[in-house]
């Protein structure tokens, strides 16, 4: 198999619509005569509706239609884009008669026009009871208020969950006997780390719009990384076969997780299915910031266990998740928090522990967000690794090389998986080169009496969830010899359709636009998961290149039909099929092509599944140079460099962009970004005025380099790299401050503020 | 409430009874330029940027009637623009998701009219107001200066 387009950094196939402002995405091509759909939210943290009178709002000129949770289905789903029978707990209803955070659904308006609905949300009446709220998640496992006291509250999977006592998910799990190790250790640490709940924000906010077809049947298109789940979590909430549902997924504005939930579609879904009409919602900023899916905010407290020379022998590890008012994603992030940080130090590890709670609180749904619990759990534990170096009086890189994982090494805290690609080592040593950490190690103060310091990370994520995650391909020969190739995942900007385009050209030996790539369309499309979980390059990457394979053949035995030779006689250089003994003897892929629609039973076209049963991990090491003013406690980042090990990057460009964009996302959860409740549960981060997000004037330079690994269960030797890439900024910023000011932020976001007080506490 | 504007929308006069409070974001898109998008309510993301009279604006901080008496260009007004500095983009693989680049292409473009040979910071500070989630800005700046060194060597 020769390599054309495998390795190298083509455009997106999407690119010239995108930057030409096609109308590609939902909004642009929802029906024009939509129905308006907009949702009143509850102005209370908790309270059960009372009363709720629409009369008056239903005689709005416009209106076609106000429902209550008189008006709905009345059986628990969850909104979490996840494999049936999905662990996050079954505990909505599309609307409830008790609300559970402030803004909260309380009833769906659709109209002709938006001024209308405007009207009509203000006219219904509501009368509350008003019932104490949990805001406190230290407070909320085993508290006298529940926030799901429901009797038909369900968790389908066996996650340690208890409603009466606040628990979407527990559990523990451990290897060797972690007191033990810990009691005979030199020095052993105890340190708590506190990450917050952090918004996505895709400049897309969530959008859904719903029709019926010539058939009946409920179409939806929608801004989803999961059009499969969508369909199945749509037919639950609303009582329909999935036969009779549809869901179609355009150019997304970006996902990064926040579209693996089903935030928009259940609304304008039941408007069409009431009304018969086309409907559409579209979220304002405000409310994807107020009622969507963030991030898991976390407690994380970390014992570690190290000899004086250095060798670190056990970690033990626990979790406090704050799940908020629904277990969405719940149970499965929590797992990351300890799965993914514990394995890095497999080195020399004899024990670990890992137990946890994930726990409801009345604020908004957590959800996914890149790096989906790993990143909260390696903030932590790579702080307390920078902190051991501190009380061992030795070099965090040499600390990190003494006790890492390498390739061949058995990860006994990653399900006993074996890294069978591992280029962690290479990557702390070229970031420790990149950064010139040995001449910056010792801060320096500069004339303006600023402190400039270095600090570092290091990462891993997996490659899809291992024998959960499906990937699929249905690729098929067309009449001219060229190739239609059907895709179930869902390219969110991320390059999905180009970089699987660019391993079927290579596995067919054609050019990439012979190539004619098209995602996603539960109608016709294999079955994928979708993409989450760091899952599609690798998964369905997989599934393309078997398919490839498979299709290869069937060309090769129709094309040795066809000159009456045998498929051991022929060979198929992606052009014609020859004769090896008489390279003049061949049949052209068009022939063939034609050939296959003509009284022939042997369809030109192949159908695969992929699932695997490991999850190789990715590995980076990033390290950051920061400029601290110690009058003000301001930050500057100054310089950030990361060398990562995806296996193979398939694009490099687009490779090194997801690197880049991942990075700085990085930088904002460090730096800036916290969703903050005001006492009675208002969240005041409504806004990109009261949530900031990092512009490009709040990023020094960001320098990525790879440092490849082969990883053999991947396609062309590739792992993932979407996830992986946000996990090293908090740490290693953090780390860099500390080094700069003596204080060490164990809360993020590091605050100016934080740091002063810091420096006010040590008499600085 | 309407009001009468005659205005030029992409170089076509126009005269068109509008809600003069309506955002010029939800009016222009009505008019079916797609390429306007609408990231925020606060003026922060700069998705939304067209050009009044040759400048860059907000059309979701501009009331539709104040357009009255000007010439808009939006992207689908300035395709040939976009398509050469949109592969530049994505030659760096900077468009990702293609939600946040007409805004930003408007924005070059503005740029490059009322700047000759920007520095680094003039180029992150004339472009500050464009926000992107997806690419961390970086290879965004790579596919600007190599545009701008192309556009000077041209």
């Amino acid at each position: 198999m020769k390599h054309n387009y495998v390795g190298t950094g083509v455009r997106k196939s999407d690119a010239h619509a995108l930057t030409t402002g096609q109308p590609v995405y939902t909004d642009d091509i929802a029906p024009a005569n939509c129905l308006i759909v907009k949702v009143l939210r509850s102005p209370h943290a908790h309270a059960l509706i009372r009363e709720i009178n629409t009369d008056i709002a239903k005689k709005v000129p416009g209106i076609a239609c106000v429902l209550t949770y008189q008006d709905v289905p009345q059986h628990r789903f969850t909104m979490a884009g996840q494999t049936y029978p999905e662990p996050s707990p079954y505990d909505r209803l599309i609307l409830d008669r008790r609300v559970r955070f402030v803004g909260d659904a309380v009833a769906i308006v659709a109209g002709e026009t938006a001024a209308a609905v405007d009207r009509a949300l203000r006219l219904i009446k509501v009368q509350y009871d008003v019932l104490e709220p949990i805001l406190d998640f230290h407070k909320a496992k085993d508290n006298a208020i529940l926030v799901h006291p429901e009797e038909d509250w369900e968790a389908k999977c066996p996650v340690g969950a208890d409603n009466k006592r606040n628990l979407c998910a527990s559990g523990e799990e451990s290897a060797g006997d972690i007191e033990a190790v810990l009691a005979s250790c030199d020095v052993v640490l105890t340190r708590t780390y506190h990450t917050k709940a952090n918004q996505q924000t895709p400049m897309e906010t969530f959008r859904t719009a719903t029709y019926l077809d010539t058939y009946g049947r409920l179409n939806i298109i929608s801004s989803t990384q999961v059009p499969f789940h969508v369909r199945r979590i749509l037919s639950i909430a609303l009582g329909i076969p999935k036969s009779r549902v549809r869901v179609m997924k355009p150019r997304l504005g970006g996902g990064f997780g926040a579209k693996q939930t089903v935030v928009t579609e259940v609304y304008p879904a039941i408007v069409t299915m009431k009304t018969g009409r086309p409907a559409k919602i579209i979220y304002t900023r405000e409310e994807s910031m107020i009622a969507s899916s963030p991030r898991h905010e976390m407690e994380v407290t970390v014992r570690i266990g190290a000899m004086q020379d250095g060798t670190i022998r056990g970690i033990d590890l626990y979790t406090l998740s704050n799940t908020g008012a629904f277990g969405e994603h719940g149970p499965t992030t929590v797992g990351l928090s300890g799965h993914k940080p514990i394995p890095l130090y497999s080195g020399n590890q004899e024990a670990f522990r890992f137990r946890y709670d994930v726990v409801y609180t009345n604020v908004m749904s957590a959800g996914a967000y890149r790096g989906y619990g790993a990143t909260q759990g390696i903030f932590a534990v790579e702080s307390i690794v920078n902190e051991l170096a501190d009380a061992l009086g030795c070099d965090p890189i040499d600390l990190r090389m003494q006790n890492m994982v390498r390739e061949g090494m058995v990860m006994p805290a990653y399900y006993g998986e074996t890294a069978n690609a591992c280029a962690l080592d290479r990557c702390v040593q070229r970031v420790r080169e990149m950064i010139g950490w040995d001449e910056k190690i010792k801060p320096r103060v500069l004339p303006n009496g600023h402190i400039r310091a270095v600090g570092m990370g290091m990462a891993m994520q997996g490659s899809a969830i291992s024998n959960v995650d499906v990937g699929a391909v249905i690729i098929r020969l067309s009449d001219d010899g060229t190739y239609n190739m059907l895709l179930g995942c869902t390219d969110m900007g991320t390059g999905c359709d180009t970089i699987l385009a660019q391993m079927a050209a290579d596995c067919l030996d054609c050019r990439m636009e012979d190539i004619a790539v098209y995602a996603s369309d539960t109608d016709t499309a294999p079955y994928d998961s979708g993409s989450y979980a760091s899952a599609t390059t690798y998964v369905t990457g997989m599934a393309c290149v078997r398919a490839c394979e498979e299709l290869r053949g069937k060309i090769i035995r129709q094309g040795a039909k066809m000159l009456g030779l045998d498929e051991s006689a022929v060979e198929f250089d992606g052009a014609r099929v020859f004769a090896l003994a008489e390279e003049g003897r061949a049949v052209s892929l068009s022939d063939i092509a034609y050939s296959g629609q003509c009284g022939c039973s042997d369809v030109l076209s192949a159908t695969v599944s992929h699932s695997s049963p490991v999850s190789p991990p990715p590995f980076m090491a990033g390290a950051a140079e920061v400029d601290v003013d110690p009058e003000t406690g301001h930050v500057e980042l100054v310089d950030y460099v990361a060398a990562v090990d995806c296996g193979t990057p398939i694009n490099p460009h687009l490779a090194r962009v997801q690197t880049e964009g991942g990075i700085v996302q990085g930088i904002g959860m460090a730096l800036y970004e916290d969703i903050v409740y005001a006492a009675d549960g208002t969240n005041l981060s409504n806004s990109f005025m009261q949530y900031k997000i990092p512009s490009r004037l709040d990023i020094g330079t960001v320098r990525v380099e790879f440092e490849s690994s082969y990883e053999p269960t991947g396609p062309f030797g590739a792992k993932s790299i979407g996830e992986v890439v946000i996990n090293t900024p908090s740490p290693a910023i953090a780390d860099a401050v500390a080094r700069a000011t003596g204080v060490r932020v164990r809360t993020l976001p590091i605050t100016a503020e934080k740091i002063v007080r810091g420096m006010m506490e040590q008499g600085k | 409430m309407s009001m009468q504007i005659s205005y030029t929308l992409n170089g076509r006069k126009l005269t068109d009874e509008v809600d003069p409070v309506q955002p010029l974001t939800e009016y222009l898109r009505e008019k079916g330029c797609f390429s306007v998008k609408r990231g925020c309510e606060t003026s922060n993301c700069g998705l939304c940027t067209v050009l009044v009279d040759g400048r860059p604006v907000l059309s979701c901080a501009t009331l539709t009637a104040r357009i009255n008496g000007k010439t808009v260009e939006t992207l689908e007004g300035l395709q040939d623009a976009a398509a050469e500095i949109g592969a530049y983009l994505a030659d760096e693989g900077a468009e990702q998701c293609g939600f946040c680049s007409p805004g930003l292409i408007m924005n070059i473009i503005a740029m490059t009219r009322e700047l000759d040979h920007p520095t680094e910071a003039e180029i992150k500070a004339y472009l500050a107001g464009n926000l992107c989630r997806c690419t961390g800005y970086v290879s965004q700046l790579r596919a600007i200066q190599k545009y701008l060194a192309e556009k000077e060597r041209a």
